[in-house]
């Protein structure tokens, strides 16, 4: 079953006189449980179609069916809602909230479901120990390594028990050695947990964990190819 | 939506972050609240020792005055022509139902003189009703008696002023001082009043019966007159009756032809009270609109300091609406922020105003009221101020775009 679908998708930027056509109709599907790479250059769309995706956008044309659902019309509190719920985020610079701990940063999006405080800080407890982070709850972002940030970005994005993680750039920041362990860690959530991973990225070798290549240039997908993964953290 | 104390609880949280901040946003709205509470106290209590000033007077008083002499056209000021005697006070007191006391004066400056001391004070005739009717108490001795009246005895009642003045610490109880060469008993002292609403000694004074004035003092200038008379009001609400019934009686008594001028005046001393009592009240207003503007400052502060907090946290925000956060919640996380602020400043400035003013009172000797209202009124208007000045950032934060927001560097 389709996780997500995207169909002849299209997003006009209008900056007045010119108009940016970001995308020119991207059509898509995703199945629950593909571990895949958008790939592209930097201004070939790619993060404006990671926008739509995210729900942090909509298209300008085109539907968009998240779990059967079309989301590709809502308002802002109803995008904020899917984001909450069926999105998990991990971005290029982590996006912690500074000065807060590791297990407050994970419990946010908890904060915004309504979910007690009791159980919310059980739930960010355990999501830190599954990317391995446990005895470091309390540290703050600026008392970790970038890795270590990392992970607990991935903890956040995994907490509410979202299907789908969107990963942009997540290695940008980090050493090769971390890049592995994040990767790795991506691999480890998508084959226990069966959670769908969308990783956005330029760097090639990011794609050998992956199954599955969608090349983005100019707003259009130029290739979309499934592949065997070279590596996996079973491996 | 989140639940109210979450929202609370993480605005607290951010507050806390920025310790610094907050702390320096807060003085701004201490120092407003403290200004206000400080102040309507300082005027309140203003109010308050006029009050207590006027009631060292005696309370619900009218002064019955002579009319002014006319000779052809010129006229004397009040009082110049003696038209009132005992008969008349004796009559108000027995005919108008709305008085509940009378006490006639005639009053001069005379010499007093105890063994080698002297000093001039003024010397006032009137029956044992003054006391009651100004409020003073006798410290020692008695009172005049009917017989002290009838028999224009020489005894005298002296104010604290002229016994410490002629005796020293010597007990004047049954001495005799001689008042314009006149020798008279001592039966009682005054306690101790201060000074008047005007500014003078009450405590400068020699009482002596009426009789005694008029018949062995002052008598030879206009024989069987007096002064003027205070007459006490039985309450405070028939006051403007008494007043009516007074000057009808006296109108008839003195055969005032209808249309003919009064040759006396009737005064309503709450009526000064109430414009002095407006003159504190309006001095305090004032006083309260300056600090007012000091609390406006602070509120500016708050607004200040919640536009410069939303661009710095843009970041935060971005990822507050990444993860799931609505523009309500934004919204309200910061309005909490502001509310938190401007409360605590409220309550931390009621209290250093309420020591503001107390120091106030305690240095300069003058009372210092915290009205309850008071504290209310500043308490409610700097919640207002942190809502409604820090409506305008939480509302910018609320509508941030996230995408935007989360590439803010």
């Amino acid at each position: 079953m389709a996780l997500l679908e995207l169909e002849n998708i299209h997003k006009t930027y209008d900056l007045g006189e010119v108009q940016v056509h970001a995308l020119r109709g991207v059509t898509l599907s995703v199945r629950k449980g593909e571990y895949l790479a958008i790939m592209g250059t930097s201004g070939s769309g790619k993060s404006t179609l990671m926008h739509i995706l995210g729900c942090l956008d909509t298209p300008t044309e085109g539907r968009y069916l998240l779990d059967g659902k079309d989301v590709s019309g809502l308002g802002g509190d109803d995008l904020a809602r899917i984001r909450n719920d069926r999105i998990g985020f991990v971005f290029q610079g982590f996006n912690l909230l500074a000065r807060t701990s590791a297990v407050e940063n994970v419990e946010l999006p908890l904060l915004y479901a309504g979910v007690p405080r009791k159980e919310r800080r059980q739930r960010a407890l355990e999501a830190l120990a599954l990317v391995g982070l446990s005895g470091r709850e309390h540290h703050q972002p600026h008392q970790l390594s970038g890795g270590q940030q990392q992970r607990v970005a991935i903890a956040r994005s995994l907490v509410n028990g979202a299907p789908l993680i969107l990963a942009d750039e997540p290695t940008g920041n980090l050493d090769t050695r971390t890049s592995e362990e994040v990767m790795e860690l991506f691999s480890h959530l998508n084959e226990t947990a069966g959670i769908t991973v969308i990783l956005v990225t330029h760097e090639p070798e990011m794609a050998r964990y992956v199954e599955r290549i969608v090349t983005i240039r100019d707003g259009l997908v130029v290739s979309d190819e499934a592949k065997a993964r070279e590596r996996s953290f079973a491996s | 939506m989140i639940a109210p104390e979450e929202i609370l609880l993480t605005a607290l949280r951010a507050l806390r972050t920025n310790k610094m901040r907050s702390l320096l946003t807060v003085l701004g709205m201490i120092i407003g609240v403290a200004a206000v509470i400080a102040m309507f106290a300082v005027g309140t209590g203003a109010q308050v020792r006029i009050t207590e000033r006027f009631a060292s007077m005696g309370s619900n008083l009218l002064v019955v005055f002579p009319g002014s002499s006319r000779s052809g056209g010129v006229r004397g000021g009040g009082g110049t022509l003696p038209t009132l005697t005992l008969e008349d006070a004796e009559a108000i007191l027995r005919e108008c139902p709305a008085v509940a006391d009378v006490a006639p004066r005639v009053s001069g400056r005379t010499q007093v003189v105890y063994g080698n001391a002297n000093w001039s004070t003024s010397t006032v005739g009137s029956t044992a009703s003054l006391l009651s009717i100004r409020n003073w108490t006798l410290e020692s001795g008695r009172n005049f008696t009917e017989s002290d009246q009838r028999s224009a005895a020489k005894v005298c009642i002296l104010g604290a002023t002229v016994a410490s003045e002629l005796f020293g610490g010597e007990d004047p109880l049954g001495k005799i001082v001689r008042v314009n060469k006149i020798p008279m008993t001592v039966v009682g002292l005054l306690a101790a009043k201060g000074s008047s609403a005007a500014g003078s000694d009450q405590d400068d004074t020699v009482l002596v019966p009426v009789t005694t004035a008029m018949k062995r003092l002052f008598g030879a200038r206009f024989p069987g007159k007096i002064q003027d008379m205070t007459i006490q009001a039985k309450s405070a609400a028939e006051i403007a009756a008494a007043e009516s019934q007074i000057t009808d009686l006296l109108a008839r008594r003195h055969r005032i032809r209808p249309g003919e001028e009064n040759d006396f005046t009737v005064r309503n001393l709450s009526e000064i009270m109430e414009a002095a009592q407006e003159g504190a009240r309006i001095m305090s207003l004032l006083l309260a609109a300056v600090a007012s503007v000091s609390l406006l400052v602070g509120g500016i502060g708050i607004m200040n300091i919640m536009l410069v907090s939303v661009t710095e946290r843009t970041r935060e925000i971005g990822i507050r609406a990444a993860v799931g956060a609505r523009g309500a919640d934004i919204l309200l996380q910061f309005l909490a922020e502001a509310l938190l602020l401007s409360l605590a400043g409220g309550i931390l400035g009621i209290c250093t105003g309420a020591g503001g003013a107390f120091l106030i009172s305690h240095f300069a000797d003058w009372p210092a009221v915290i009205a309850p209202e008071s504290v209310a009124l500043a308490f409610g208007f700097s919640a207002a101020i942190g809502v409604f000045f820090g409506f305008h950032p939480a509302w910018k934060a609320s509508r941030l775009n996230p995408i935007e927001a989360l590439r803010y560097e």
